[in-house]
Parts: C-alpha cells; structure tokens; sequence
C-alpha cells in the first residue's frame, strides 16, 4: 500500500470494509494510541472535551451524571483505542470494528484540538514551519482527513 | 465545527432551504439535549453520528449540524429526564458537546 494510496478505508460489501495503511500512518497511530491510553489515566485538562458537563445550569445534577457515567465513557474510550491498536495492520473489518477508528480518531482530534487550542478558521495549508507546534498540527489535519475517509465509508451504510 | 479536509466530505448543498428550524420537536416535552457548536469535531461526523445515533434521514441530521454550526447550538432530542439523558451519554461517548436541560 503506497503512500499516495488515496482509498486507505473502502466498503467492500454491506457492513464490510477494508482498511489498508501506509506504514508510516501505522506507525504514527501506534505511537499516539499508547500516549492517549496512558493520559487517559491521569486528569488533565485537555480530556475535558471527553468528559463533557451534561447539566450546565445544575452542578449537583453534573456530578451525579459524571459520577454514573465516568467509568463507561472511559472504558468505551479504552475499548475504542484497543480495538484500533488491535486492528491497524488492516484487513476487512466489519462495521462496529471501523466505528471503534472512527471514535478513536476522534478522541485523539479532541484532545490534540484542546492542547492545540484550535479555532473553525485554523486552515490545514497554512501550516507555519517555524511553529515549534507544526508537527503537532500535521498530525491533528492527518487525523481529521482518515476520521472523513471512515466517516464516507460508513456514511454508505445508513 | 469543521468542514471535511476530504472533498465530497459533506453535502450542505442538499438542504431543503425551507425547512423551519426545530418544527419537528414537540415543545410540550420537559427535557431537551442540545448539541454546542465547537472547531473541533468534523461537520461529517457530527451529521453522522445525528443519522446514527437518532435515526435521523441525511436532510434532518445534515440540517441539525448546519444549525449548531451556523446558530451555535441545537436542540437534537428531548423527551422524560431518563431518556434525554442518554442521549446525551450517547453524544459523549462520540465525543460531542452536548448539555441538557428543562424547557
């Protein structure tokens, strides 16, 4: 699978697809899902966009809710990061194993989105190279461009 | 909210323009989850996960998402506390910025 391979995920059939990565993408999700899985475990603010305020007008309520919720939303999460971690080779995969990518993906937009401080006029050409964040930033446009090309793959099925 | 880095990403050009905002929610009801506008989360994913979660048709979700993203925010459900309430544990879990509250 070469780097210039435009159809990294494809539905091949109903519910099934196939997802197929260059090695250095595989690589770099490798190396992100780890730092994601072990941040996770801490609590800093830049998950905060995972664990999200239900009640805004209602604290005592919000903390009854995070304190059902919390433990589900993270296990989803981790579930979300094995299941990708588990699957980056490629291969066909089915719908839900894809749907896994698609949040995990996600999450890793959030929580790069939060520490990049990103604003809707951010433009993924207008990159600075002398920014010291401009890896940071490729990587967050990278992300977002493999979470659409899921997105258009599973779009197909409903 | 962002526009898909991918071409064909999103389809906004399908809006019905006619259609009145929030017609189909039934304002009697106590609760609502609203869904805030953010620039993180992709305007495809966020249409996706309206037509996945809800079962929303391509038109209604696409128009909830345009919405939020244009309005700021948008009421995607209501219902009884319990319900509403999972709703908005089901847009958490997709990483979405979604409140509830009594109408």
């Amino acid at each position: 699978m070469g780097l210039f391979s435009t159809r990294r995920v494809k539905r091949v059939a109903p519910g099934r697809y196939r997802i197929a990565l260059p090695g250095p993408e595989r690589e770099l999700l490798t190396t992100l899902v780890p730092q994601l899985r072990e941040l996770l475990t801490t609590d800093d603010p830049s998950l905060n966009r995972l664990f999200p305020t239900a009640y805004a007008d209602d604290p005592e309520r919000d903390a009854g809710y995070h304190a059902m919720v919390r433990d589900e939303l993270l296990e989803k999460r981790f579930h979300s990061l094995d299941v990708l971690e588990r699957t980056v080779e490629g291969g066909e995969v089915d719908e839900e194993t894809l749907a896994s990518w698609m949040r995990a993906l996600n999450d890793l937009r959030l929580v790069l989105g939060t520490r990049l401080d990103v604003s809707e006029d951010d433009d993924p050409m207008d990159i600075d190279p002398d920014d010291p964040l401009a890896p940071a930033w490729s990587i967050y446009h990278y992300l977002a461009a493999l979470q659409s090309m899921i997105i258009d793959a599973l779009s197909q099925e409903l | 909210m962002v526009g898909s880095p991918c071409a064909g990403g999103t389809a906004p050009a399908e809006i019905r323009p006619d259609v009145d905002e929030g017609s189909e929610v039934d304002t009697d009801t106590p609760w609502v989850a609203i869904v805030w506008n953010d620039p993180i989360n992709l305007m495809s994913y966020v249409s996706y996960v309206f037509r996945k979660l809800f079962g929303y048709s391509q038109a209604k979700a696409d128009e909830l998402m345009l919405d939020v993203h244009e309005k700021g925010r948008a009421v995607v459900t209501n219902g009884p506390r319990e319900k509403v309430e999972l709703d908005v544990f089901r847009l958490h879990e997709h990483g979405l910025w979604a409140t509830m509250e009594q109408q």
